[in-house]
């Protein structure tokens, strides 16, 4: 907040620079500025407003009234019966199942996703070998094949391995193609680091893994974070992979949410829909509202440089 | 920026050997940095496995008549010509193409005006930029929910805007086929543009300063300044904006299948969904791949102009 005087100040001196006149707090530019930025305001908030006001409401309440009004009678019973009692095909016992689910595929997929990906950079900067870099860039242009092409050999390989459908598969498969955003982000982060301390360490006679684990990991922690944010809402929020490599029993979270809301039978029960929509968008709306500017940091030392 | 590494391999397994030194040097090259090699393993058994060997496997199998499982009966290109000739892979491609145009026209046009905006020195941008992004951090099927929710016919906007008066009041894209391709837009807009507005504004931030007093000077004004001066600054920020966007496109599958489930009828139908139902449902495993290999050409025929711009371009600089 000290920041915000400074920033009036600087307002004040580059407006008196830049534009025609000096600038007042009802100026048809500010109204204009404000104006438009409220409005587009206005669009990203409407869905979760939405989503929030009808989790909230009773069905009688929904047919009869406005979307967008905020609920006249609170009740919580959407929420018990989407994460309890919910229905996909012949399974009644809600969103809960879904979501340990994604809890056990995400868990062991980020730390090792994390892992291995660190590895990777680690080795990439400072133990190149021949032909470490063709892999390198294979990687890279991996990253943007359409995953599509790859389905049916992954579903004969980890049938090969006997975990087709199983969530060891599914860890796998998220290992895998998680790989590339990350040794990425991890390569150029090694990369940025001081050169003379992998040196010193050396002629101290450490050794790969000693040099890894004593001085690349601890000095790397901000990156982990990132990864991580990266990681648990992108595994968490894949549908795609769920879909193909498990089967129902262990659905993730968005496909048995899918599944909830697509289902052609029975009647609509719009409060219990958005009640489990809110479920399932809760864990990567926590991790974005926790970690704050880190979240804009992980996905652009992600995206950029791709 | 660092040339090379500390401990190169080819220092010391040099070229100078003979035929008799070369087998030992070579053994020697393999277990120099052994511990590097075990633990990029993982690495290389998925490149070389999945991602070559994944991707040569299925246009291998895209040339044969596989059904349930596959097997090595060639047919040419049998495959690709029932693609072709199929109405629903047609719409799939029309509708991708249709809707990449329009997402990556709007994407790239919301995302730099809102960045412009967010550059003005502004209050509260924190909370703007917040606001902005927390959709990127939603996935894409509790997107496509809750834009199905909104646009409902009976109970969402249009039910509203009639309640407030206006009768006539029409808005409802997703159950007329000509307009659902739209409604997969305002949701598929909702979840990206702020993480493109991100991208843009830090591109806007990495111009100096001095560029901006000079425009000043020359008394050129601000729209001019930014069309013609700014935006050929940011060419790296708007390719990289440009490819992530295309490529998103080209993957496009689970907001569809959350929101439209392709519907009504066929209207709103993408290549994955259709690679997805013969791979998967159908099974007719010759037709999903022949479809998967056509993905894999649409994105190879971004993705090689964008790499020989950005990397054939770095080596002549």
């Amino acid at each position: 907040m000290a920041s915000v005087s400074t920033n009036i100040a600087a307002n004040a001196a580059s407006a008196a620079a830049r534009g025609p006149k000096p600038r007042r707090t009802f100026s048809s530019r500010n109204i204009m500025l404000y104006g438009t930025l409220m409005i587009m305001s206005l669009y990203y908030l409407l869905p979760l407003w939405v989503m929030m006001m009808t989790s909230l409401k009773g069905m009688p309440e929904i047919r009869l009234g406005n979307i967008f009004a905020p609920p006249v009678e609170i009740t919580f019973e959407p929420w018990v019966k989407a994460w309890s009692t919910a229905c996909t095909g012949l399974n009644c016992d809600g969103l809960s199942r879904g979501f340990w689910n994604s809890v056990q595929i995400t868990v062991p997929s980020v730390i090792i996703s994390i892992i291995v990906a660190s590895v990777n950079g680690y080795a990439l900067v400072n133990w190149k070998f021949k032909g470490s870099e063709v892999f390198f860039t294979i990687l890279i242009f991996g990253s943007f094949i359409p995953y599509q092409i790859m389905l049916y050999p992954m579903v004969i390989l980890l049938r090969e391995l006997g975990l087709y459908g199983s969530l060891g598969g599914l860890v796998l498969v998220h290992t895998i193609f998680g790989m590339p955003i990350l040794t990425l982000l991890f390569r150029n982060y090694f990369s940025s680091l001081p050169e003379e301390l992998f040196k010193a360490a050396r002629v101290d006679g450490a050794g790969f893994w000693g040099i890894y684990l004593r001085i690349m990991l601890p000095m790397s922690l901000p990156m982990f974070v990132v990864a991580l944010i990266l990681q648990v809402t992108g595994i968490w929020n894949d549908f795609l992979f769920g879909v193909v490599f498990t089967k129902p029993e262990i659905y993730p979270m968005t496909v048995q949410l899918n599944n909830i809301v697509n289902s052609v039978q029975g009647v609509k029960e719009y409060n219990v829909n958005m009640a489990a929509t809110m479920l399932t968008g809760l864990v990567p709306l926590f991790i974005y509202f926790a970690s704050g500017k880190l979240f804009v940091r992980g996905i652009a030392a992600g995206a950029v440089k791709g | 920026m660092r040339e090379r590494p500390f401990f190169h391999p080819e220092w010391g397994a040099g070229w100078y050997g003979g035929k008799a030194m070369a087998t030992a040097t070579r053994r020697g090259r393999i277990f120099r940095n052994l511990n590097a090699k075990i633990a990029a393993l993982p690495m290389i058994f998925t490149t070389l496995v999945v991602f070559v060997g994944g991707t040569l496997w299925t246009v291998f199998y895209s040339f044969t008549d596989s059904k349930l499982l596959p097997r090595e009966r060639f047919v040419g290109f049998d495959q690709y010509e029932r693609l072709w000739g199929s109405s629903l892979w047609v719409t799939s491609i029309q509708n991708i193409m249709f809707f990449g145009a329009m997402s990556l026209v709007f994407t790239i046009v919301m995302g730099f005006v809102l960045a412009a905006l967010m550059d003005q020195k502004i209050r509260f941008e924190d909370t703007f930029r917040t606001i902005m992004l927390y959709p990127f951090a939603l996935s894409f099927v509790v997107t496509g929910l809750v834009w199905q929710w909104i646009l409902n016919p009976d109970l969402g906007i249009q039910h509203v805007v009639r309640e407030m008066g206006w009768t006539t009041f029409n808005f409802d894209p997703m159950n007329n086929p000509d307009t659902v391709l739209y409604g997969l837009l305002i949701a598929g807009l909702w979840q990206g543009t702020g993480f493109t507005m991100v991208l843009m504004l830090s591109g806007l931030r990495g111009i100096d300063e001095d560029i901006w007093k000079a425009v000043k000077v020359d008394g050129i004004p601000t729209w001019k300044a930014y069309l013609f001066v700014i935006i050929p600054m940011m060419r790296p920020v708007f390719i990289t904006v440009l490819v992530l966007a295309a490529a998103g496109i080209i993957r496009l599958y689970d907001l569809v299948v959350a929101q439209t489930s392709g519907g009504p009828g066929i209207s709103s139908q993408v290549p994955a969904m259709y690679v997805y139902r013969y791979m998967f449902s159908a099974q007719n495993l010759g037709q999903g791949f022949a479809a998967s290999t056509m993905m894999l050409l649409s994105v190879l025929i971004v993705l090689i102009p964008w790499a020989y711009l950005e990397f054939g371009g770095k080596k002549r600089g």
